[in-house]
């Protein structure tokens, strides 16, 4: 027995079989969010506690019908069972099964069994058992099977000791393969695999033949050895539909003799929700008015909570400014550390109740209706139905997005709606659009009961799904990329959302976003604060310049201060920089010190706004610190003497944020995603593009 | 003769006689739609497509493309 190290155990099964509230059961948030080398799939791993002396660290693996491959995501789980050599190589599979589509389920299970791991069949929702008018001969079904077989409720915490139990005991597992695959479909070909291949399972030797595209791990010895085995794609195609075939007959014959169904038991409710959800009028109604509380929620519930993160960190930075003994050290925490944070807190509860509202959903089995309704609409603007998880994802954050994208099978559907997610209003962008519309749109209201400020909010909304559409519909007509459908989706059962399931995700996806897109706002706000605060000689000897160069006696002390403050950030190293770009911007209606947010938002959008507090903020005298919204509305245009953020600079700047692309996180990701440059840059330039043309046109016709 | 899936009706019920391999995702096979078992038209989306099928225990959406690559032969 592995008593010293850690037990390595893969957690298998279809969709919707209740395989992440078993994993939840088992970990508890004991859990980790790391990447697959290489990939940027997520790989979810928690250790549990089998026993005394023995512990297991359980990796999660992303759900699957068949081990054959589809998408990227199930690549994941035949490069985990069959690289011996990846740090999550199982010591036991636990295959999860789901009473109700025991038979597809057992389809995967026979599968891994032939792989010859010691492995376990989970059956979830054995409480449903009796009023779904099932019965199952455990004892009859372990026998055929040659398996240990554990029932459990996951949800309600059945069984789950009974598995622990029997993994303690795993070393004696029976490890025969079910389906004899040779001989039904061509014994001397299948011969001759396993004399050259002696050391791998028959099953492992065959994925190893018909998935060398999928198998990059591959020693280039073991390639080149499986490479001499190639027979034609016609010959594969005709095996592996033998292979199905053999592996339904032997699942029929075990379920004859121990699985029955009672119809009279089984409930229609299925079928009445479909109805009503999945109606050509009822269905689409249902669907927007979700979107609508979907997006009504995270203005309404999330505004509170940012409006006291936003305030709670204006006053921290004024407490340590205040506090703390003066010098450089301070004024980093200041004005670089705590915003900076602040600037990360700040997007915690939008997109924690956006994917509050994701995981619900697709808890409950509504998201496959959702599939199905979108998708011949989707189709015309190249994408698919699975596009629309992806594109709601995208108003929380991009970059889950486009990883969301992965499960979409056909590769011209999946790029088109990579490259148009960036579109979708994300959560980055809304406070730069909150704070804009409240500096230049009234708060009023027309008719009575639509609120001007947020018709606008709205208004961007639906100007970034349009874009997003125009330009698929454009792609789709440009890019020449032939494919061949392979659209399957399940329609799972309606079920109840479990809490404990919709929380973690909650909490996973938030963390990630935290931990990924949080870092590089810290890090940028950091260096801006430097960039801001340091310059070169004229920023050095500021006081001594504006001494000698106003008239400076006729000045009391405090225009005085301020004139020096903001010669330092005109001559600090940001300060040139914005400068340079002067000339560029000027069309859309910015000055250099916009244009410095506008240079530091390339690499995030939200940072837009810390950057313009680190400017103002930096810019001052260091006394009226208040919220950003109030230092923007102070800020003037020096020559005119105009508000500096009037309608023109900010419907350009509103415009500009609507289209540019401006996050080096997504553009990192759809490099991953894509594996080639040639689309993000892409992306870039066809976005700026049209950013900077649509604000320049803006901002002549409006000022 | 000459039914597919895709010249079922809701409702109707029909026997998967054969199909032309290249035409069919191997994980719809995967997913129990082989020769031989009962499929049953359970939904059409609004735009005609795609369609939801029960086909061997599995509720399964597909497209129509796919559906019409399916023979079958009608159950009355």
């Amino acid at each position: 027995m592995k008593s010293n190290s850690l037990l390595n155990i893969a957690l298998v099964g279809n969709p919707n079989t209740g395989k992440t509230s078993l994993f939840n059961q088992l970990t508890g948030l004991n859990q980790k969010v790391g990447n697959y080398p290489g990939i940027t799939v997520d790989k979810k791993q928690g250790k549990c506690k089998i026993s005394e002396h023995l512990t297991a660290e359980i990796t999660d693996l992303p759900g699957t019908y068949s081990i054959n491959p589809t998408t990227l995501d199930e690549t994941i789980v035949l490069e985990t069972l069959l690289n011996e050599k990846n740090n999550s190589f199982p010591d036991l599979v636990i295959v999860v099964a789901e009473v109700e589509n025991l038979k597809r389920n057992l389809f995967l299970f026979s599968q891994i069994k032939d792989l010859q791991f010691p492995s376990i069949l989970v059956i979830n929702m054995s409480d449903q058992m009796i009023r779904k008018g099932i019965t199952i001969d455990i004892d009859a079904l372990k026998k055929e099977l040659k398996s240990e077989i554990i029932l459990i409720s996951a949800r309600k915490n059945l069984g789950i000791d009974a598995l622990k139990r029997e993994i303690e005991n795993y070393e004696n597992w029976n490890t025969e393969p079910i389906a004899n695959i040779s001989d039904k479909i061509d014994s001397v070909f299948f011969e001759t695999i396993k004399t050259a291949f002696p050391e791998f399972s028959l099953y492992k030797s065959w994925l190893l033949i018909t998935q060398q595209k999928n198998c990059s791990f591959l020693s280039s010895e073991l390639h080149q050895k499986i490479a001499a085995f190639n027979p034609d794609s016609e010959k594969i195609k005709k095996y592996q539909h033998k292979e199905t075939i053999y592996r339904y007959q032997i699942i029929n014959e075990i379920l004859k003799k121990t699985y029955s169904v009672d119809k009279n038991e089984a409930t229609d409710l299925r079928s009445r929700l479909d109805k009503i959800l999945t109606h050509k009028i009822y269905g689409y109604i249902i669907f927007f008015g979700i979107l609508m509380l979907i997006f009504q929620s995270i203005f309404e519930w999330a505004s509170l909570p940012m409006d006291l993160i936003d305030s709670l960190f204006a006053n921290l930075s004024e407490l340590a400014k205040t506090n703390l003994p003066k010098g450089t050290f301070t004024n980093l925490i200041a004005e670089g550390v705590i915003p900076g944070i602040g600037g990360i807190v700040i997007f915690i509860p939008q997109i924690a109740i956006l994917f509050l509202f994701i995981a619900t959903l697709e808890e409950t089995g509504y998201m496959s209706r959702v599939v199905f309704l979108m998708d011949k609409i989707m189709r015309k603007f190249g994408m698919s139905g699975k596009s629309i998880i992806p594109l709601i994802s995208g108003t929380a954050c991009a970059i889950p997005a486009i990883m969301a994208s992965r499960n979409i099978s056909d590769w011209k559907e999946r790029l088109i709606t990579i490259l148009v997610i960036p579109f979708t209003t994300c959560s980055a962008r809304l406070p730069v659009y909150a704070i804009l519309i409240a500096l230049i749109i009234p708060d009023e209201r027309i008719f009575g009961i639509f609120n001007l400020q947020g018709l606008t909010l709205m208004g961007l909304y639906l100007l970034g799904f349009a874009a997003a559409i125009s330009s698929a519909i454009l792609l789709h007509n440009v890019l020449k990329i032939k494919t061949q459908s392979l659209f399957v989706i399940e329609m799972p059962n309606y079920k109840l959302p479990s809490f404990k399931n919709v929380f973690y995700e909650v909490v996973e996806k938030t963390k990630a976003f935290i931990f990924g897109a949080g870092k590089i706002i810290l890090a940028l706000s950091i260096i801006l604060w430097f960039l801001a605060s340091n310059g070169s000689e004229k920023f050095k000897n500021a006081a001594e310049y504006v001494t000698t160069q106003e008239s400076a006696n006729y000045l009391n002390d405090d225009v005085l201060n301020k004139k020096i403050a903001s010669y330092k950030l005109e001559h600090s190293y940001i300060g040139v920089m914005g400068k340079v770009i002067e000339p560029v911007i000027k069309p859309m209606g910015y000055d250099w010190k916009i244009g410095i947010a506008l240079i530091s938002s390339f690499a995030a959008r939200e940072v837009f706004i810390g950057a313009l507090a680190t400017i103002y903020n930096v810019g001052s005298d260091g006394e009226d610190v208040g919220t950003i919204k109030e230092r923007m509305a102070a800020e003037v245009d020096p020559v005119t003497g105009e508000k500096r953020f009037n309608f023109a600079t900010g419907m350009s700047l509103l415009l500009f944020y609507a289209f540019a692309m401006q996050c080096i996180g997504t553009l990192a990701i759809v490099k991953r995603e894509t594996k080639s440059w040639k689309w993000p840059i892409l992306q870039l330039t066809g976005m700026g593009a049209l950013a900077y043309i649509v604000s320049v046109i803006t901002y002549t016709i409006l000022s | 003769m000459g039914d597919t899936i895709a010249s079922l009706l809701i409702g109707e019920k029909g026997i998967i006689q054969d199909f032309c391999l290249d035409a069919i995702p191997l994980n719809l096979l995967e997913m129990g739609c082989l020769p031989g078992k009962e499929v049953r038209l359970l939904q059409i989306a609004p735009l005609k497509d795609p369609l939801y099928i029960k086909v061997n225990g599995s509720h399964l959406a597909i497209r129509i493309e796919t559906a019409k690559q399916i023979n079958i032969t009608k159950l009355r």
